[in-house]
């Protein structure tokens, strides 16, 4: 067992856990904060997508103490005084999910690209939301969500 | 899994469909790599559809059961239906809204809990909007008409003149109204219910308008408790040691090093092993530890698998013949024989099988991901010998099914390990389990002989289907001699039902030999089509996707592909047109452009109804180029997102969804059949760009690379 602290949405936790298990396994079993997804654990579907000092990380693929030191944000951190980001007002508008199940990592992927890139092109949202998976397909309203939430017109793939 | 599963699964589907098999009344314990299987009876779906007795099961008639309001004018709702994304907590509620006359916010619905709602075979088959929807609206305007009478009661005047709006009974010219919540004070509305009559969808101001997905914003926060989100006081987590592999047998077991590690307990119970620990790290540790030895049976893999799906049939073909000439066939101008196959694929819902069990004096609560939450607390009452009332399933809305999670073994494991454990335990799969020990979509053979004069009159339809099952079997095309039969067979693999069941192999083969015949006989695909079709609801879809397309407005080329198919299943009416863009050099295929359009009568929610049809595109993307489940030796060789490729943003062409609303037609559901008109499409498109005809799905496994 290790003993570490982790800092996720501005709190800090005292984390107790077998120096292995995951970033997600300790979110989601430990600290009950389940917004954060299982689909693969191989890092290969972006379910389990949080952000560590604001990167995207696949959280399903790194021991929990790895991240004690780095500012950890997940899906239910993003909210601020019950308001919701722009990422997830966009992704509310353009409808941009069926089951829901893959939305969290979605959102996070969306939020780190719109940080770093403020209007990006067709190729960048590709390359930067490739790695996360919505098995109902409901990619060309996430496409269109996330150029509404970076201001740009929405291609008219969403509805 | 036998051909009778295979119905169940996803026998909703075919009721009044020509073929139907003749299967025997009999009930199905199986036992399978580890997982029980309960089946019931076949007949038992069908009987569903006709919306009389359900196995047994009465379906109640009194409003109570259905609906409730609140004293503060709250509505709930209960149906056994359950939401896994296709968006029916929104359409049900409309439907009720619009016929109760009450906001839509005013309703919250309860779904999928064994202790709270009637009795409900499942979810699938496209069956909620034209069978639930309807009941549900049953309730409510009768209990409309309830509230009407109680306010003409206390006012001393005739119900006539009365009006039910927006949860109000008020007089015409406004002096006189009472909430509903002050109407009922809570009491439950008590009548028994007839068929009264609906509004009209013309008439409709809730229903058949774009009500955004409710409780959405639970989606965007992360607040929405799926299954495997659930949590209970003092729980722990289980997992389970899987064979290593198909029908494999324990030679030796060696538990002691897992049940060294800390808080860790071994449960064995015949062929069953699992743990239960603290936290769900030590319990996947724990199984890991087990050392198990096992016989792996040797079993029919990829190699050979068709003909082995032709050489060993289970039960007799499903034979629905018009009458057969071999004659006519003889006689035709223009003869073509093929043979399609499509692979095995997963469901690979993202949230994989979990469930939360525990035990409170002597009643089993399972939380569960589920598209049948009484199919498995019946499975949970044979296996710990309960009554009904004794077993409680909760489904929580989850992380989809697509057809996939039928069944109950995560509830059953987890039921068992709290059971052993005396404590509530949590089993979530891993994604290798969900690969291996859930089901998947049968693999088939199709082989089809088709003649047609030489104006394109199509003169013989012979279709025979192996394995991959008779959802949308029969030809929607005005074929006089035609004979369509399925070959159940022995599959090597536990296969079950899908999204569409077998209407994508079937579309997939009907409409690449359909595109075959046109270009044999030298005449226009889409023509040809037109031609031999007289249902004039697929004609007006298949119109409709060429307009919005620009069919014909542009010639292939080696490197630019158009292709077109049509079908019908389920009630909906489905036409698509694919653009494809073949790299000369590497011969990879890119799927532009799609336009489809759709036609499932009146339409409930135009924006949800949007969704599922893009999304349904975008899923049969997989399906159609790369996706398969590779397997031998008695294991499957690919059992991960890294070795199983699934569709992803880079492989998402321009989509396009023409939605046709049928106001004067009942409507039906639009889960599933919006999956099936893609690959045809698609192979007819790099037909006419390449001169290469692909009839295996997936088409293009290799890197999307086309080989002749």
């Amino acid at each position: 067992m290790s003993k570490f602290l982790l800092q996720v949405n501005g709190k800090s936790y005292d984390v107790n856990a077998p120096a292995d298990e995951t970033l997600l396994s300790v979110l989601r079993n430990h600290l009950n904060l389940t917004g954060t997804k299982y689909g693969c654990g191989e890092g290969q579907c972006g379910a389990c997508t949080v952000l560590m000092d604001g990167a995207p990380t696949r959280s399903c693929s790194i021991p929990a103490p790895a991240a004690a030191g780095t500012k950890i944000t997940t899906i239910e951190g993003l909210e601020l005084d019950g308001r919701l980001t722009r990422v997830q007002q966009a992704f509310l508008e353009e409808g941009a999910f069926q089951c829901g199940y893959c939305t969290s990592g979605m959102i996070m992927s969306a939020t780190a690209l719109l940080r770093d890139t403020h209007s990006p092109n067709h190729e960048q949202i590709l390359d930067a939301m490739n790695g996360n998976v919505c098995r109902c397909g409901t990619y060309p309203r996430i496409l269109a969500a996330i150029k509404r939430a970076s201001g740009q017109a929405s291609a008219g793939g969403g509805r | 899994m036998s051909l009778s599963e295979l119905h169940f699964l996803g026998g909703a589907s075919h009721s009044d469909s020509e073929t139907k098999p003749q299967l025997d009344r009999r009930d199905f314990l199986k036992v399978l790599g580890g997982g029980l299987l309960i089946c019931l009876t076949p007949d038992l779906a069908w009987s569903q559809e006709s919306g009389r007795t359900f196995g047994g099961h009465e379906l109640p008639k009194d409003i109570n059961a259905w609906l409730h309001i609140d004293a503060d004018g709250r509505v709930k709702v209960f149906t056994g239906k359950v939401e896994v994304g296709q968006n029916i907590r929104t359409s049900l509620a409309q439907a009720v809204a619009e016929e109760l006359r009450v906001p839509f916010d005013s309703i919250t619905m309860i779904m999928g809990d064994t202790d709270l709602v009637p009795w409900d075979m499942g979810t699938f088959g496209s069956r909620t909007t034209p069978t639930m929807s309807p009941q549900l609206r049953n309730m409510a305007v009768e209990g409309r008409q309830m509230l009407l009478e109680m306010a003409a009661e206390r006012w001393k005047t005739d119900v006539s003149r009365l009006v039910a709006e927006s949860g109000t009974i008020k007089t015409p010219d406004g002096s006189k109204s009472l909430t509903y919540g002050e109407l009922t004070r809570g009491e439950d509305l008590v009548r028994t219910v007839g068929d009264p009559p609906l509004t009209p969808a013309t008439d409709w101001k809730i229903a058949g308008t774009p009500v955004p997905k409710a409780n959405g914003r639970d989606f965007v926060t992360g607040k929405h408790q799926y299954p495997s989100d659930i949590a209970r006081p003092g729980m722990q987590f289980g997992a389970v040691l899987r064979p290593q592999g198909f029908n494999a047998t324990m030679q030796s077991i060696d538990t002691s090093a897992a049940e060294k590690l800390p808080g860790v307990q071994v449960v064995r119970d015949g062929d069953f092993t699992g743990v239960v620990a603290a936290d769900a790290f030590t319990a996947q540790q724990a199984v890991a530890a087990i050392q198990a030895k096992w016989n792996v049976p040797e079993k029919q893999g990829n190699q050979g698998l068709f003909e082995y799906l032709k050489n060993n049939p289970e039960g007799r073909a499903d034979d629905s013949n018009s009458g057969w000439d071999e004659q006519a066939y003889a006689a035709a101008d223009v003869k073509l024989e093929s043979k399609y196959t499509v692979e095995y694929i997963a469901h690979a819902p993202l949230e994989p099988r979990a469930a939360v069990a525990e035990w409170n004096n002597g009643k089993l609560t399972v939380w569960t991901g589920t598209q049948r939450p009484f199919g498995v607390q019946e499975e949970l009452m044979h296996a710990f010998q309960l009554p009904p009332k004794q077993v409680r399933v909760i489904q929580p809305d989850m992380g989809s099914g697509y057809g996939g999670k039928h069944t109950g073994e995560a509830a059953m494991e987890a039921a068992r390990l709290s059971k052993a454990a005396n404590k509530p335990v949590k089993v979530v799969w891993t994604r290798e389990e969900e690969f291996t020990w859930a089901y998947l979509r049968p693999a088939g053979l199709i082989e089809i002989r088709a003649g047609a004069r030489r104006d394109g009159t199509l003169v013989a339809w012979e279709y025979h289907n192996y394995n991959s099952g008779p959802a949308a079997i029969g030809t929607p095309y005005d074929v006089k001699n035609q004979r369509i039969q399925f070959h159940p067979a022995k599959s090597p693999l536990r296969q079950g039902s899908y999204r569409g069941l077998a209407a994508t192999a079937n579309h997939f083969a009907r409409e690449s030999h359909m595109d075959e015949m046109a270009h044999a006989a030298g005449t226009e695909p889409l023509a040809f089509r037109m031609k031999n079709l007289s249902n004039p609801r697929l004609k007006a879809v298949l119109e409709a996707a060429a307009e919005k397309f620009g069919w014909g407005n542009a010639k292939s080329t080696p490197d630019r592909g158009f292709g077109i198919a049509c079908g019908t299943d389920k009630g909906g009416f489905v036409a698509t047109c694919a653009e494809v863009a073949i790299d000369p050099a590497s011969r990879q295929v890119k799927i532009r452009r799609v336009v489809q359009a759709w036609e499932c009568g009146a339409i409930v929610n135009p924006d949800g109804l949007r969704n599922q049809v893009q999304g349904s595109m975008v899923q049969a993307i997989g399906g159609a180029l790369f996706e398969r489940i590779l397997f031998g030796n008695g294991r499957l060789q690919n059992p991960f997102f890294s070795k199983y490729r699934l569709p992803r943003f880079s492989d998402t062409p321009e989509v396009e969804v023409v939605l046709l609303d049928r106001k004067d037609l009942p409507s039906a559901g639009a889960g599933e059949t919006g999956i099936v008109g893609l690959a045809p499409a698609v192979g007819n498109a790099i037909f006419a760009a390449s001169g290469v005809r692909l009839r295996h799905m997936p088409m293009t496994p290799d890197n999307n690379v086309i080989r002749a």
